[in-house]
């Protein structure tokens, strides 16, 4: 199995070599589809200026990179391109060993109900075999490597890829169960960008799933593990702000990035919802309309948490779509990340509904991006509504391929306690429907 | 070294006086004043001057005294009684060294090689008083009671105000007297005394926004900086902390009538007698260029400073464009220009004076001016020799026997070389589309063999948002390295952008600065009203120390001894400049305006979907659908039940 995921990074590798030698590499880096003010490379390149010139890189509204990354860069300036490379060939490694180890368990989990005769017999269908789980680490890394967001991202050097990283070494630490490493990169993870931070509420129920500890309120050993994770996840993320501290000598960083990612003064076109709705926003109902998206993104971390509990991975994957829908500056970069994970569930494809008009949405979408700003920006034949049509239907696209997903995931799962076909009290074949 | 500039500055003056006379006494100290007047940097001969006249002071400031007890009605004809008593070398009050307060007044005209019309009106009012100490200042005589309040109760040091109608075409008109950027331009130190600065800033231009009637309350955080290097105060006291010193330039300011009135009323004569009869709006603002200005600074009443007084300087250029191919005759007259002629100076005023600058007209060939005027006088002017005709308008000679003057230029020919300005600058923004951009900045040195240093100052609103590390300086195709650079990063919707660096340009040479920014999407209340016209971005100010033009001449072959022309003199070497750029006019892109309901509604709809699929997903459960009964069933059932028999 080493091998072809060894030819998978050779490939990926030189694909991303070639483009950062070729003229395109320039272009992508300009994409507002591809960078945000938040991972904009350039922007990392004019923070160390402003250290060069001894001008905090914080004192103005340029720069919103953490400052462990304007340290990272002060040393790797010169090997950025491997350091964004090595960023993606590591979020693959980890993903494809978190598939492995995941299906791994699903597989034995499987075994045990089969021979517990708890699943009805006419489910055998959606009874998932080793051999077609075989691949799927693979693919997985595939889908994650040549997915060409993620190949935009690299090029454009987005940090958006080293977040990226962070998440997936959490969901590998979390998988493999290592408590403290959970707590470690998910508190990097927040630190970057604070939305992975709804990603807790899954680690902890995988963690606890894997040490056999109920979730009930009213044990303690529930309440205890939580209270460990939450030290040493709160634990890391204290030492990582303070020594952000120690290396700058201000909290100015603490504004610049978290309260520029929370109150979205920088208006410039991505593919998320906030930035035209916040341009045309009446001023006094700004901050009311700031509130509601931003708890947006967290809201659904309960009522997920509570639906999925005995399926945390799959909610580890509906929270990174729900962030990398709703957040206030997505880039390409985001969606890949939970792109990555669609051959994780492709025994579900027998359930979705309009993957077929999705997919063909989120293509036709990715190709008018960069013709609508064309005719934007540069021709000027278009306005702004153009641009924005297509984020919206971009947007709805992807709700769409989420929440099919989940129906097909809840479907399945209904399918596996009440059988595959079911009768209606008539003896007629009878539809499924939520009610 | 000193008393070698104290010989030459003598000799000059002697020279100057050997040139001019065949007139009386009395105006051998006019041209003393004249120089005083003219050459304001020109220290060593203003000492000479005060130093001869110290003696007369006590007799002089008692007949002052005497002047201001004087009512206001009669005040005229008290004026000119006291002219008509005093003896002669006291006639003119300019060389008055401790009077209360003074008011003069002067026109210089240049004809420019371009064939337009340069008209710089100045009058400058000096007031030996202070507004600091506690007493309260009321009695107000030549001072503008309005500015003396603000100068209070703001605690300013040093005010400049500006305001341009039209740019300033260095390269085919020189050097101004006084440089101004288009637009509205304030600058003002103030007192160290002032705590909250931001906050008295904010007060001052509210107040100087009604004084003279423009939109100075536009100025707020995002258009104010405060430079490091390029603004120093102009007056006496270096205190250069420039935490108090605040900055900023209107470039979409539109300077018109209602601006020009204000600025007349602060005049002691207002616009009835004197020179400021020839302001007359409708001329004024027909023409290339129009600049008015207010600059108060204290400065030092005797050459010990032992005390202090406040000067308020009001300046006024106008170019005029009176070039007209088609007519073949080129002349023009104060008639002409200002559709007015002059019959007295103003009463008020300790001196009056037109000048004409003749200095590329030494021989009468390219023009003719009449009627002629024996009085000569020169100045340094901005590095460069300078020769004028001057007209004194307290001399009832001067207005002849039509008891009016109406000074007349007639070209003969249109030949002439204009000497190059040695330091000029433009700008541009380059690039495509409204997604980034690049300020490119070019600094000519056309100076033959040396090298200067130059301040740039840039200001750039927070919406262009730069990116300092692609800052490039060349010169000649090297890359020139600014020797100090002071760079301010931008806070949105806070503080614009401020880069001030020094740069060497080296002789004969063209230095670009590029720097690229990117264009944000501003909120759709942000826009002005006419968003597609494009936002301003104020000029660049380029300050610099430029080597002078008489300096240039290391030959001379004028008629100055050998002995004073070896080492090239210090005061002359080098004259202060400040060149102001075009302004920038880029556009941003922009929202569309008409809906920002449909905006609110589409999203908040996306968001919806969002929600309400996930809601269906997370509170609902799969269950077997049984087939809904019929309508008429239902119906059928509903009677059935009201009737008492079980359903159907």
């Amino acid at each position: 199995m080493a091998a072809p995921l060894t030819l998978l990074l050779i490939v990926a590798i030189t694909v991303r070599a070639a483009l950062y030698r070729s003229s395109l590499a320039d272009l992508i880096s300009e994409r507002v589809e591809v960078v945000s003010p938040l991972t904009a490379w350039k922007r990392v390149v004019e923070g160390l200026a402003l250290l060069d010139l001894g001008v905090s890189p914080y004192s103005g509204d340029v720069f919103h990179e953490t400052p462990l990354i304007i340290y990272l860069f002060h040393f790797l300036v010169d090997y950025a391109e491997m350091t964004f490379i090595l960023a993606d060939v590591i979020t693959a490694v980890a993903l494809y060993l978190t598939v492995k180890d995941y299906n791994k368990q699903v597989f034995r989990k499987q075994k045990y109900a089969l021979e517990a005769d708890r699943y009805p017999l006419d489910c055998l269908e959606l009874i998932r075999s080793p051999k077609e789980m075989f691949y799927i680490p693979l693919k997985v890394a595939m889908f994650y490597l040549l997915n060409p967001f993620t190949i935009l991202s690299c090029v454009a050097k987005s940090t958006c890829g080293l977040n990226n990283a962070a998440i997936a070494l959490f969901i590998l630490s979390t998988v493999k169960g290592n408590v403290l490493l959970s707590a470690i990169f998910l508190s990097v993870a927040t630190y970057q960008s604070i939305y992975p931070l709804t990603l807790c509420a899954a680690a902890l129920l995988y963690l606890m799933q894997r040490q056999y500890i109920p979730v009930n309120f009213r044990r303690a050993s529930f309440w205890w593990f939580i209270a460990q994770y939450a030290f040493m996840y709160l634990g890391s993320l204290f030492v990582i702000v303070c020594l952000s501290f120690f290396l700058l000598g201000s909290w100015d960083y603490l504004p610049s990035v978290y309260g520029f990612i929370l109150s979205v003064p920088d208006l410039t076109p991505n593919i998320g919802l906030f930035w035209y709705f916040f341009a045309e926003m009446f001023e006094h109902f700004r901050l009311f309309f700031l509130c509601v998206f931003q708890i947006n993104v967290f809201f659904y971390t309960i009522p997920l948490s509570i639906k999925l509990k005995e399926h945390p991975v799959f909610l580890i994957f509906m929270q990174l779509a729900v962030i990398s829908i709703f957040k206030s500056y997505p880039t390409v970069g985001d969606i890949a990340l939970y792109m990555a994970f669609l051959p994780v569930w492709s025994h579900l494809h027998r359930f979705l509904r309009n993957i077929f008009l999705v997919s063909c949405v989120l293509l036709a979408c990715s190709a008018l991006f960069p013709v609508l700003w064309h005719l934007w920006i540069y021709a000027g034949s278009a306005n702004s509504n153009f641009y924005y049509a297509i984020t919206l239907l971009f947007n709805v696209a992807q709700i769409l391929l989420v929440s099919d997903y989940f129906y097909a995931f809840l479907r399945r799962e209904h399918h596996l306690t009440y059988g595959l076909y079911l009768k209606r009290k008539d003896g007629s074949e009878a539809t499924l429907v939520l009610k | 070294m000193a008393a070698h500039r104290c010989s030459y500055s003598a000799l000059l003056l002697i020279v100057c006086s050997l040139s001019v006379f065949s007139v009386a006494d009395s105006q051998e100290t006019t041209l003393a004043g004249d120089h005083h007047d003219t050459a304001v940097d020109d220290n060593p001969r203003t000492d000479t001057v005060t130093a001869e006249q110290t003696a007369e002071q006590p007799a002089v400031d008692q007949r002052r005294w005497e002047a201001t007890e004087v009512e206001e009605a009669t005040l005229d004809d008290a004026d000119t009684d006291t002219r008509d008593s005093i003896p002669p070398e006291t006639a003119v009050p300019s060389s008055v060294p401790h009077p209360k307060d003074d008011f003069q007044e002067e026109l210089v005209i240049r004809p420019l090689h371009s064939g337009d019309i340069y008209a710089s009106f100045q009058f400058r009012t000096l007031w030996e008083t202070d507004f600091m100490r506690g007493n309260k200042v009321s009695h107000y005589r030549l001072f503008p009671k309005s500015l003396g309040q603000v100068i209070s109760k703001f605690s300013v040091r040093e005010l400049h105000i500006s305001f341009t109608q039209g740019y300033w075409r260095t390269m085919q008109w020189g050097q101004p007297f006084q440089p101004s950027p288009p637009g509205a331009e304030l600058w003002v130190w103030f007192q160290d005394s002032v705590t909250d600065v931001d906050g008295t800033w904010k007060e001052l231009t509210n107040v100087l926004s009604g004084i003279f009637c423009a939109s100075l309350n536009f100025i707020d955080s995002t258009n104010t900086v405060q430079p490091s290097a390029s603004f120093k105060p102009l007056g006496i006291g270096n205190v250069t902390d420039h935490r108090f010193l605040r900055y900023a330039i209107l470039p979409r300011e539109i300077v018109c009538t209602e601006n020009l009135t204000p600025w007349k009323k602060l005049l002691p004569c207002g616009s009835k007698a004197g020179l400021a009869v020839l302001l007359k709006s409708e001329k004024l603002f027909h023409s290339s260029f129009h600049s008015q200005a207010v600059h108060i600074r204290p400065v030092c009443q005797d050459w010990q400073c032992k005390t202090t007084s406040w000067e308020l300087r009001q300046t006024l250029n106008v170019v005029f464009d009176l070039h007209t191919p088609g007519q073949g005759k080129r002349e023009w007259s104060l008639f002409k220009m200002f559709s007015r002629t002059l019959t007295e100076a103003c009463p008020l005023a300790s001196s009056s004076k037109i000048y004409i600058d003749i200095t590329d007209d030494p021989q009468g060939e390219q023009f003719e001016v009449s009627p002629a005027t024996p009085l000569l006088s020169q100045a340094m002017v901005l590095g460069d020799r300078r020769t004028f005709s001057v007209y004194d308008l307290t001399q009832q000679l001067t207005f002849g026997t039509a008891r009016s003057l109406n000074l007349l230029i007639r070209w003969k020919s249109s030949e002439g070389e204009m000497l190059r300005p040695l330091l000029h600058a433009e700008r541009y923004v380059a690039g495509y589309g409204l997604q980034t951009g690049e300020i490119h900045t070019l600094m000519y040195n056309n100076h033959p063999y040396r090298s200067f240093p130059v301040l740039l100052l840039d200001s750039v609103p927070w919406y262009l948002r730069l990116y300092i590390h692609t800052l490039t300086v060349t010169s000649k195709g090297k890359d020139n390295k600014p020797s100090y650079i002071h760079y301010q990063p931008s806070k949105d919707r806070v503080r614009p952008h401020l880069l001030e660096m020094l740069v060497q340009l080296p002789p004969n040479s063209v230095t670009e600065v590029t720097v690229q920014f990117e264009r944000a999407l501003l909120k759709w209340t942000e826009y002005t009203p006419d968003p597609n016209h494009g936002f301003y971005v104020g000029s660049s100010v380029i300050s610099s120390l430029v080597p002078s033009i008489v300096a240039m001449d290391t030959n001379s072959t004028q008629e100055r001894p050998l002995f004073s022309s070896f080492f090239p003199c210090k005061e002359e070497s080098s004259y202060f400049v400040r060149v102001y750029t075009e302004p920038l006019l880029v556009n941003l892109p922009t929202p569309d305006f008409s809906m920002p309901y449909n905006v609110i509604c589409l999203t908040c709809t996306v968001v919806a979907v969002g929600y309400g699929s996930l809601y269906n997903l997370l509170t609902r459960s799969f269950q077997i659908e049984e087939p809904s009964p019929g309508l008429a069933k239902r119906i059928a059932n509903v009677i059935r039940k009201m009737r008492g028999v079980p359903p159907l």
